[in-house]
């Protein structure tokens, strides 16, 4: 339940509920979309990313002199786990086709068409259990350009324009005219996609969709299709072999700049292990456990970057990685769930973010950026939030507008996970608002593609969440389930075509020693060790007293603890 | 700029910054995990809880909002007989809590291709037959923490009606206390999979404009649209998609 002191201003909202449904109901937007100059004038007045400290120039690697976003500088000017001399790599404790590091919605597509294609063995070798990434809570939905009313240039169109024309073409033209075909795919794979009663796709709005373009499985979208993509993937063990909590730590390269594999860390005997792979796909996700800016996040507890600081050790360059996306609407209270996603399908059925005086403020579609950031300034500078008991701070979400506009019982049936979520807490969210803050949601950037899923590095592909270019600076919703699948597939495709003809030299990871050296002539101090793997939540005075495992520079330190946060004095 | 709505009250939440941990708010609780006592935060989910104590998870913690499974948690009340079920990510601590994290529960999955199965009673009996053995007791409905109608779909899986074990078994998020729970040792999470998947190849309604779609991306129909908008430079495209029509 609410606290008392929210009575008066929930009241308000209830109030202005009648005039609100009215707006609701007819046509028109029910608040005035910015314009391009009034997004630019939010962003930079009030986006997390252009906060005075939220950026710096890193100064080693492929990216060096380029401004990207602090917490990612961090992480990239750090130490590896290990020095050349640690791994013998005369003899691979394992060879195969396909290296497949991510058990993640890539890494399972990735593997599923490299098998089925192209008859190719791959391993997928994965932090946690398999599944347990960022592709198993998307609840919101996936687009693709399936209605009628719609196209997949439409949907190029509107992608490209949510990510401030920044896009690569090449990639946005793949998301969209491969989308009605990843549909299908899924399909026959066995997902079971919401329909209307004659059989047609169930289609929403999302954020900067100008179409009605939404797919969902219920808000279990991701769920849905990841535990479809597991299952498949369980059903060939003779051709995909899995490995759990054997997260990978370095790339492999061989004598000729290829790369050749990965070394994995086995997270129960803490040995390292190495893998000798014709091709290598990093499917890691993203990074919402870096807690950038301290922000809560909705991400799981594996997303912690690493597949961008082992591409960049080996040379891979990085592409917008000075872009943070926040979601706007994460939980702010109650505080057990601090951070968790209230997907965005809640607008997109009707739902309307309100000020402590039950007024609406902004538009409730905009692009994620520009939403995330008009609720930033409605409770900044407006004074325009409501104040939690831990003093975080929060904007209306009015839930019960979508079961009067859709019928009662709506919100239940479609939103089942959400509605689970809130009346734990005695929230009945068919009837209360929901009150909610921006939270750190998902990495815009990464290791930058082509839309062959090549990188830099010859061997080397990468897909989902980990690469950079699709979405600009911005990604709308649904384009990133979309993207996982896309890219997976292709990374799939090509990582197989590539494997097929590729005759590795002499194996090695003197880059890491180079990149050591690197660290030492820009003179870089820090105890980080990367990857970093599982993020610590012991409180601070635990933390203090605890064997020191991590924030240490030794090579071959096992390291489990997180000191990210605790390295920056302004963190 | 303080735009971070930065909490004292972070312990209580499994999805915190780190940074904001270490300052316990309001009343401590006592908890024994794994029979090990402990003072926690009284609000402190059973992970919160677990954290807060100083362990790192390694197993037992997967997406920590209630999609994966990973932290299903049996636990005991004092005073109480019952051996009760939760997911850590989900389940409040309570005063006297005694905890454990079944973090896998063995099971057999079936290896099958599903082009070669029909959506009816002959899959489930070839595939998981053990489903035949449900005594129906119900156990399995009181230890999910979906709070879904397990047993119903168990027997909607020995009528074969495939419909009905998708639409119950939807939101299982395969945290397994059912099987773990469950005198006939059935698998229900596994077979439920398989049943929406069966229901998702076979069962579906068509969907007319997919297929008109797919094949009009096939014939490339729309390469020329594609080849014009790749073109044109920033601005026209700003033009053009600020003027775009909204339905
Ligand atoms: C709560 C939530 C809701 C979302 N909702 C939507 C939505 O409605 N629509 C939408 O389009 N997008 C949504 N997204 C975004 C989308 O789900 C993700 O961007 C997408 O699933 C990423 O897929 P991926 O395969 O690239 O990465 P992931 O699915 O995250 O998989 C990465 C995998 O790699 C593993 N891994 C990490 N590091 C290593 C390592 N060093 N070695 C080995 N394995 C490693 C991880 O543990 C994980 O299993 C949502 C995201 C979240 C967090
Ligand atoms: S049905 Fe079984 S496996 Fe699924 S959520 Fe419920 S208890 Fe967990
Ligand atoms: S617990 Fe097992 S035997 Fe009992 S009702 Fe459930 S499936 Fe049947
Ligand atoms: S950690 Fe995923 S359900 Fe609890």
């Amino acid at each position: 339940m609410y606290p008392d002191y929210m009575a008066e201003s929930l009241r308000k909202v209830e109030q202005s509920r009648p005039r609100r449904l009215e707006l609701a109901r007819k046509p028109d937007p029910v608040y005035p979309p910015m314009n391009e100059d009034e997004r630019r004038a939010v962003l930079e007045g009030f986006h997390p990313d252009f906060e005075p400290s939220a950026r710096r120039n890193v100064c080693v690697g492929p990216n060096k002199g380029e401004s990207l976003t602090t917490e990612v500088a961090d992480l990239l000017e750090s130490h590896s786990w290990l020095r050349s001399e640690q791994v013998d790599l005369s003899k691979p404790d394992v060879e195969t086709d396909m290296l497949i590091i991510g058990g993640g919605g890539a890494g399972c597509n990735a593997a599923l068409v490299a098998m089925r294609e192209h008859g190719i063995r791959s391993v997928i070798a994965t932090k946690l259990r398999m599944g347990d990434s960022n592709s198993m809570m998307s609840q919101g939905g996936m687009q693709a350009a399936v209605s009628r009313t719609d196209s997949p240039t439409r949907h190029y169109l509107d992608a490209i324009g949510g990510g401030h024309f920044e896009n690569k073409p090449e990639l946005v033209r793949a998301l969209t005219e491969d989308g009605p075909g990843v549909v299908k795919w899924l399909e026959d794979l066995g997902v079971v996609w919401d329909k209307e009663q004659d059989g047609s796709m169930k289609v929403m709005h999302g954020g900067g969709t100008s179409r009605k373009r939404m797919l969902s499985c219920r808000d279990y979208t991701g769920a849905m299709i990841m535990r479809t993509l597991m299952d498949e993937v369980r059903n060939h063990p003779d051709m995909i072999s899995v490995k759990e909590f054997m997260p990978a730590v370095e790339l492999i390269m061989d004598d000729a700049g290829r790369c050749a594999g990965a070394v994995l860390y086995n997270m129960d005997s803490e040995e390292f292990i190495t893998v000798k792979a014709k091709s290598t796909v990093i499917a890691t996700g993203g990074y919402g456990r870096l807690h950038i800016r301290g922000y809560d996040t909705t991400n799981h507890y594996g997303a912690t970057g690493d597949g961008l600081v082992m591409a960049y050790r080996a040379g891979a360059k990085l592409m917008y990685m000075d872009s943070v996306q926040y979601h706007p609407t994460g939980v702010s209270f109650p505080e057990q769930i601090a951070g968790f996603l209230v997907t965005e399908a809640i607008r997109g059925a009707g739902g309307q973010p309100l000020n402590k005086d039950g007024e609406l403020f902004v538009f409730p579609r905009e692009p994620r950026d520009i939403e995330a950031s008009a609720i930033i300034r409605e409770c900044v500078q407006n004074g325009g939030g409501v104040p939690t008991p831990s003093g975080r701070l929060g904007v209306w979400l009015d839930s019960p507008l979508i079961d009067m506009l859709h019928g009662e019982g709506y919100t239940e049936k479609h939103f089942p996970a959400m509605y689970r979520q809130f009346i734990r807490y005695g929230i009945d969210i068919a009837k209360l608002p929901m009150l909610i803050y921006p939270s750190l949601h998902y990495q815009n950037g990464g290791i930058e593609i082509n839309e062959r899923c090549e990188t830099d590095l010859p061997g080397l592909y990468v897909a989902g969440e980990a690469s950079g270019g699709l979405h600009g600076r911005n990604r709308l919703m649904g384009n990133s389930v979309l993207d996982y699948n896309v890219f997976g597939r292709r990374a799939g495709k090509y990582a197989s075509e590539y494997a097929k003809s590729v005759k590795l030299g002499k194996l090695s990871v003197a880059h890491l020693d180079a990149y050591e050296k690197q660290l030492a002539d820009a003179n870089v101090q820090t105890e980080l060790v990367t990857p970093i793997l599982l993020p610590s939540y012991a409180p601070k005075d635990v933390k203090k007293r605890q064997l020191v495992r991590g924030g240490n520079s030794l090579p071959g330190a096992s390291v489990l603890q997180n000191r990210l946060h605790d390295e920056r004095a302004d963190a | 700029m303080g735009s971070a709505p930065a909490g004292a009250g972070g312990v209580l939440s499994s999805s915190q910054e780190d940074g904001q941990q270490g300052k316990a708010v309001g009343s401590l609780v006592t908890v024994y995990i794994m029979g090990k006592a402990y003072e926690v935060p009284a609000e402190a989910t059973i992970m919160g809880a677990i954290e807060y104590a100083g362990h790192q998870i390694i197993r037992g913690a997967g997406c920590r909002e209630g999609y994966c499974g990973a932290c299903a948690t049996i636990y005991r009340l004092p005073g109480d007989y019952k051996i009760r079920t939760g997911l850590a990510c989900m389940t409040m601590v309570e005063e006297g809590m005694t905890l454990a994290q079944i973090p896998s529960v063995p099971a057999e999955k079936a290896i099958y291709d599903i082009e070669k199965l029909k959506p009816n009673v002959t899959a489930i009996q070839q595939m998981y037959p053990t489903v035949f053995r449900c005594v129906a007791c119900n156990t399995c409905t009181k230890s999910c923490p979906q709070g879904l109608q397990v047993m119903d779909y168990v027997q909607a899986a020995k009528r074969g009606d495939i419909a009905a074990v998708m639409d119950l078994s939807f939101d299982c998020v395969v945290c397994g206390l059912c099987m773990l729970r469950c005198p006939a040792e059935i698998t229900q999470p596994l077979m439920g999979i398989m049943a929406k998947r069966l229901y998702g190849r076979y069962l579906r309604k068509e969907s007319p404009e997919l297929a008109e779609r797919v094949k009009a991306v096939e014939d490339g129909a729309y390469a020329a649209e594609y080849a014009e908008l790749m073109k044109m430079g920033r601005e026209d495209l700003s033009k053009r998609y600020y003027a775009r029509d909204s339905e």
